[in-house]
């Protein structure tokens, strides 16, 4: 290929990028409502986070679901229902996998390739400049009709940097480097956060390191993966079948929890300072345990490191040799300008049910999301809503400005969570069921007259 | 109209695992790569009644052909959960093809799986004319099942005069009793849903059918935008019926035809 100033056009084909869940999602529901796709994908391969081989891939090998099968599944290609309810990462892969081949995907996936930048031209159309991955060679200039990223929010660490860090002997990793229990055997460990990976990992230390203590910087509601020996999740989603109203909800909520797990504050973990369905939920059973057979020791935030010391906000003082900061990943979009998603000084699009630019009718994200449940069944729908809208602005464009319009008016409490505590990581958090509620509005407006 | 998003039901009490039948018949390897077909039998009939012809006959047309068995004891739910669990376990996306109540089972499979195509034979969709039609035909094996007893169809519902008494009674003699349940929600279930990923869908039965009524295919196919392929002179059982062969190629032929429209 030579470097060219030549634009390809690509006329009326959409570009995706990413071959992750949501990605081939994506292809998948833009191929059935007839449009031409070229995926740009910067692996060799599907699977995007679910691929342990990815560069980015946030797996470790003790990685399972946290929502079961049914609340995980995409909805019109359900998992073996021979596999367990908590399926593990690899069958994960080996389910998008099969996803790919069974819809033919891979013919419009350019694998090794990476997006480096995508520009408006001015007249909806978009120019995207594409080279290998790991900027090898030339690029290539291509226009397309329309662009959907589909590129994850579990790859870019969010790195906490703590007062006297670069003194500190021990070693500090994010968790996106933790791979394997092997790296924890026999080692003072230190696990920084209370999401669902430090938990995972604060486990996984407890069942190898010879001493471990857990940082969180508030008390979580520890939610176990069973409930009266049903998934959790499954439990939960009665409540909203039922439809019972916030405060009932909470209410049964602390009543399982307290009937199930009971006071967590005896094991020595601080209680919730937030209400049940306000933060992102934590699903594990064996914190609690591990707390309870002395394994884990919860301790308050880092304040700072010393040489050989880490020492904590309560004034104690503990001594890791290795500290994971399970700290999180931060959404990023290096390729578009930040105003195409009227992106705020912290980098947060602002996104109409953060999937569709505001001002830029022919851009979209799928997945960026954070639910109480899986997530490829709301990116499947979203990019089920994002192809037909996409087909409506082509086909109809004054039904589509109609629909834009009432839905600019759509509260945006209406389908994202309402309260939930203020972290970078519960921005986008919503509610499953109010936002497939919000979804199927849209869908039907959607309908072609 | 109920919400085809939230799924409550599957996500509260998803649809019990059961050890599921297949059976298959492969093309001849290194032929080319055509869609599998999987064929979904109608209450009381199981995977022979396409292993007696139709699996092997679609084989060597390319297609790679599989046939699911019904649960026992099932319901519609528990039922197009099999047929949506192993069209998903096929390579590749498959066509449906359902006869007689496993038509009803498709169509309300399509509402969750996208069939790269999909083949109403003999459809059971509106369950109060085949009712109906049953009553006047065969009174005496249809009125105990509206007291839960188990529908028995006569040789003449099933099949043309030309198939011998002794192979028609043979194949009734394979006939298994259905539940009382998958009986009843033949007439009480719900219109099907709309199907997702707007597949191809084709209607194909018989004018002297005495099981679904001509006015009944008409329906059906013009549900899906369409009138029916017609098989005069056949039973209700196309796949079993002497002239079994036209109804699969005329099907076979319809598929190759829209698979090169794709």
């Amino acid at each position: 290929m030579q470097d060219t100033s030549d634009i390809a056009d690509r006329h009326d084909a959409v570009c995706v990028i990413g071959a992750g869940g949501s990605g081939l999602a994506t292809i998948k529901n833009l191929r059935e409502q007839g449009f031409a796709v070229d995926c740009y994908e910067r692996e060799t391969s599907v699977g995007g986070a679910w691929n342990w081989r990815h560069d980015r891939s946030p797996m470790y090998a003790g990685t399972h679901l946290i929502s079961s099968r049914p609340l995980t599944e995409f909805p019109d290609f359900p998992m073996p229902d021979t596999w367990p309810d908590y399926p593990h990462h690899a069958q994960l892969l080996s389910y998008l996998e099969r996803y790919a081949e069974h819809f033919g995907l891979g013919e419009h996936i350019w694998f090794g390739t990476e997006v480096v930048s995508v520009t408006p031209v001015g007249d909806g159309r978009w120019d995207v400049t594409t080279r290998s991955t790991g900027g090898g060679g030339s690029s290539r200039v291509q226009r397309y009709s329309a662009v959907v990223v589909a590129n994850g929010h579990n790859w870019s660490p969010k790195l906490v940097v703590h007062e006297g860090v670069d003194g500190y002997r021990g070693q500090v990793i994010h968790s996106s480097a933790y791979k394997d229990p092997a790296q924890l055997r026999g080692r003072k460990v230190l696990v920084v956060g209370g999401g669902n990976t430090g938990c995972d990992i604060a486990v996984e230390a407890a069942q190898q390191a010879t001493a471990v203590w857990h940082s969180t910087r508030r008390g979580y509601w520890y939610a176990p993966k069973y409930i009266f020996g049903r998934p959790a999740d499954q439990v939960n989603a009665l409540a909203f079948k039922l439809r019972l109203p916030l405060r009932l909800r909470q209410w049964l909520y602390r009543s399982t929890v307290r009937f199930t797990v009971g006071d967590v504050t005896r094991f020595g973990l601080p209680a919730p300072d937030h209400r049940p369905y306000e933060s992102h939920p934590i699903v594990n059973s064996q914190l609690v345990y591990y707390a309870g057979h002395g394994r884990i020791v919860p301790v308050p935030d880092v304040a700072r490191f010393d040489t050989t010391r880490v020492e904590l906000s309560d004034g104690r003082s503990i001594d890791p040799d290795l500290v994971v900061l399970a700290t999180g990943y931060l959404p990023r979009f290096e390729f578009l300008a930040p105003e195409l998603l009227d992106q705020d000084s912290d980098g947060r699009p602002d996104l109409h049910l953060h999937a569709f630019a505001r001002r830029h009718p022919t851009l979209a994200v799928v997945g960026l999301l954070q639910a109480d449940a899986g997530l490829f069944p709301l990116a499947h729908w979203q990019s089920v809503a994002v192809a037909k809208w996409l087909r409506l602005h082509a086909t109809d464009p004054v039904r589509a400005a109609e629909v834009q319009r009432k839905e600019s008016a759509r509260p945006v409490k209406s389908w994202t969570r309402r309260n939930v505590v203020s972290s970078s990581r519960h921005w986008f958090e919503v509610n499953h069921t109010s936002y497939l509620r919000t979804l199927d509005d849209l869908l039907t407006e959607l309908e072609p007259a | 109209m109920r919400s085809s998003l939230l799924r409550f039901d599957d996500w509260t009490s998803p649809v019990p695992y059961v050890a599921r039948e297949v059976r298959s018949v492969l093309p001849e390897p290194g032929s080319e790569a055509l869609p599998p077909l999987l064929f979904v039998p109608g209450l009381g009939h199981g995977p022979w009644a396409f292993e007696e012809h139709w699996l092997k006959h679609t084989a060597s047309r390319g297609f790679p052909a599989h046939t699911v068995a019904l649960r026992k004891n099932g319901n519609q739910r528990a039922y197009v959960h099999d047929v949506v669990q192993v069209a998903a376990s096929l390579p590749r996306q498959a066509v449906l093809v359902g006869h007689g109540a496993g038509a009803l089972i498709v169509a309300r499979a399509l509402g969750r799986y996208p069939a790269r195509a999909a083949v109403l034979s003999a459809p059971v969709l509106d369950g109060w004319a085949t009712f109906g039609a049953a009553l006047r035909v065969n009174p005496f094996g249809t009125m105990p099942a509206v007291f839960g007893a188990s529908l028995r169809l006569s040789r003449r519902q099933l099949f043309s005069a030309e198939l011998p008494a002794e192979q028609a009674d043979a194949y009734r003699g394979r006939l298994t009793p259905a539940g009382a349940t998958a009986q009843r929600e033949l007439i009480t279930h719900p219109a099907p849903p709309k199907p997702v990923g707007a597949p191809p869908v084709l209607v194909v039965g018989s004018p002297d059918d005495r099981v679904v009524p001509r006015s009944s295919l008409d329906r059906t196919a013009a549900r899906y935008g369409g009138a029916p392929l017609l098989f005069p002179g056949m039973g209700h059982d196309l796949m079993l019926d002497v002239g079994w062969r036209e109804p699969l190629d005329a099907i076979l032929d319809w598929l190759t035809k829209e698979l090169a429209h794709a």
